[in-house]
């Protein structure tokens, strides 16, 4: 009964031909599916059959098409050198229009115009997408969960290149493509406004993503742990209570003195995440428009600590020498 | 197949370890940590035994020739042309000549400079040396508060070497699509300059050779008017990450990263290094831009700008050039305080 005791499932159950699902009106998915051993050792072996649909289409198109626009530009900035290209591809960008160009709607191509453009058809794939994600859902009559909490990473994602960069009257303001370069953004984004780890909002949103790697660490140790008494299968114990759930119900009661239940353990995982980027989305909206140092924001508000000078502080020689730099 | 998907494994995880233990960039324990500021502030600086082994055998001082009395023959009576180091003596313009060929060309000895006639200035080189003895007299009269009492020498930039290792030209770039293409404004490109980060190739342009605004952050918690562009947020960046590689320091050397901007928060470094900025806009104002006419198109940057100087030129590595050691006290005749 070991199972699951490792990180790859150790027997396939897989039928003789590939299950078409439930039946469902107005569902027609292209092929009849097909096994692949290596997949069943990460997750189920059957592959498909696959519905895309025009929603699912259109998406993949416009992804498709941004992911051209942000290629070939990168391409392009090694002057069409392939091997410079993989060489320093985790560095190539894609950069918005500069400050100068404010919020104009066709700035020159070379100059941000190709921003703006993959910018428009990777946010017209992700909401297709998200589209998709629910009228699927619907179709097999599930609850619409898994939309409401894509659409959380999408509004982050929204404000860091559409809904702030409005704001602050610069898509300058907004991230670049890259693999490098967001980080790099990142971290002078930081800076600039006077260090994110001051904002509540980032500090929320920190608490729910590290939150999460637990919660889902709790859980997925929980329920491998108790797989041998057919834990497994939470949503059989959740209906009706077996020794599974008892046992670890009893566990976690046993050493931190509460625990959550087969089924609210899934409510917590869902709100931890879903809070993530929207509380950090509300972070990154606040930045700028309403506070511009976090720094000092928090100094007025008492949440960052005075420590004591062990040597003599720097002096700024820019007002004696009436130099700026 | 599972034999197979195994042996996979093992190939990849064989060529990772390899990859980790003998590609360059990695440096293994044990690391020397030097608490600097308060506890739990993380101002620590950060170097290993093997890279202060080989900044302490980059870092030699050269022997010191012996001193010449400032008294006696004017070197004025005894050369002609002479045009900058006129206030000496014959003998300390002597040594000054010694100490400029073991400093810059060892090898090529003063033939470097001088024809058979010494009075004559038809090589560029020698023009250009006689600008270098007027900079460093100027770097060592009237930058005192960046090189204090230290000051420098020849041999601070050039190490035994005509032309010295750490200098830079206008950046613009690698060869990049023409067209609509988009430009990035140097972005997104890994360089010597913004320490293999994808920041701007050319941030040395902006602010030691042009004035701009290296100060980005907001001065106060609420906005007032349109700030800085997180665009040179970043050249900043590459700047800052410029004079962190040059000096061999973290940025906690001068900042507490919490709050980078903050004087009352910083160490005393950064006002030196503050004059340093300054020092070095100078120096490639006045002296090395001017002298882009002076030099054979071979020794021009890409743009055809004259080879300028940064942070690292004299630093090469470590916080205080050749480790603090006081060479200009020793050649009064650069400008240097006298040795006491």
């Amino acid at each position: 009964m070991s199972y699951y005791q490792n990180i790859f499932t150790q027997v396939q159950v897989r039928g003789m031909e590939p299950d078409p699902g439930i039946p469902v009106p107005k569902l027609e998915r292209t092929g009849k599916g097909f096994f692949s051993y290596l997949l069943g050792k990460i997750g189920n072996a059957q592959v498909g059959p696959i519905y895309l649909g025009y929603l699912g289409t259109l998406s993949l198109v416009f992804g498709f098409i941004a992911f051209e626009i942000i290629g070939l530009n990168m391409w392009a900035s090694v002057n069409w050198s392939p091997i410079q290209f993989a060489r320093q591809l985790p560095w190539l960008a894609l950069e918005p229009p500069k400050p100068e160009y404010g919020l104009r709607v066709f700035p020159p191509l070379n100059e941000g115009g190709w921003w703006l453009l993959a910018g428009f058809f990777l946010t017209a794939s992700l909401l297709l997408w998200w589209a998709r994600v629910y009228r699927r859902a619907r179709a097999l009559g599930l609850g619409t969960h898994t939309a409401w909490a894509f659409l959380s990473a999408i509004w982050l994602y929204l404000v860091l290149g559409f809904i702030r960069p409005l704001l602050m009257g610069h898509w300058s303001e907004a991230v670049p493509f890259g693999i490098f370069p967001h980080l790099d953004w990142t971290a002078a984004f930081s800076i600039r406004y006077g260090n994110l780890f001051y904002n509540p909002f980032h500090m929320l949103s920190i608490t729910f993503l590290y939150g999460s790697t637990l919660l889902f660490a709790m859980h997925g140790a929980t329920i491998l742990a108790v797989s041998r008494f057919g834990g497994e299968r939470e949503i059989e114990q959740i209906l009706d209570r077996g020794t599974a759930s008892e046992r670890a119900a009893l566990f976690w009661r046993w050493t931190m003195g509460f625990n959550a239940t087969m089924e609210s353990i899934h409510r917590w995982a869902w709100w931890f995440a879903v809070l993530c980027p929207l509380s950090g989305g509300i972070g990154i909206l606040l930045t700028g428009t309403v506070v511009d140092n976090w720094y000092l924001w928090g100094v007025h508000h008492g949440i960052a600590p005075d420590y004591p000078h062990v040597f003599a502080p720097a002096v700024d020689p820019a007002p004696a020498t009436g130099v700026i730099q | 197949m599972k034999v197979g998907l195994l042996s996979l494994g093992v190939v990849i995880a064989t060529l990772l370890i390899a990859a980790m233990l003998f590609t360059p960039g990695w440096v293994h324990p044990p690391i020397i940590a030097k608490q600097n500021g308060y506890r739990g502030t993380g101002e620590d600086q950060i170097t290993t035994a093997a890279t202060q082994r080989i900044l302490k055998a980059a870092n030699v001082l050269p022997e010191v020739i012996e001193k010449a009395s400032p008294d006696g023959e004017r070197a004025t009576a005894v050369y002609k042309n002479v045009k900058v180091l006129n206030d000496l003596s014959a003998d300390q313009f002597n040594r000054v000549m010694v100490a400029i060929t073991r400093w810059v060309s060892p090898e090529q000895g003063c033939a470097y400079c001088h024809g058979d006639n010494l009075a004559d200035d038809t090589l560029y080189t020698k023009i250009l040396a006689r600008r270098m003895l007027q900079m460093t007299r100027h770097i060592n009269k009237d930058w005192k508060d960046h090189v204090a009492t230290t000051g420098v020498t020849c041999y601070t930039c050039h190490r035994g070497q005509p032309v010295p290792s750490n200098i830079w030209f206008e950046n613009p770039g690698a060869p990049h699509a023409g067209g609509f293409a988009a430009t990035n404004y140097g972005f997104g490109h890994p360089a010597k300059t913004n320490g293999d980060t994808s920041l701007p190739v050319d941030s040395l342009t902006s602010y030691l050779e042009n004035n701009e605004q290296i100060r980005v952050e907001a001065t106060s918690a609420l906005p007032r008017g349109d700030g800085a562009s997180i665009q040179s947020a970043e050249r900043t960046f590459s700047l800052m990450i410029h004079m962190s590689e040059s000096l061999g320091v973290n940025c906690t050397f001068c900042h507490n990263t919490r709050n980078f901007s903050g004087w009352s928060e910083s160490t005393p470094q950064r006002s030196v290094a503050w004059h340093g900025l300054e020092l070095v806009r100078d120096l490639n104002d006045v002296y090395l831009d001017p002298l882009r006419s002076t030099y054979p198109a071979n020794r021009l940057g890409p743009r055809g700008d004259s080879p300028k100087l940064d942070c690292g030129t004299c630093h090469q590595g470590v916080s205080k050039p050749l480790y603090g050691a006081g060479i200009a006290k020793d050649y009064p005749e650069l400008g240097g305080a006298a040795a006491p």
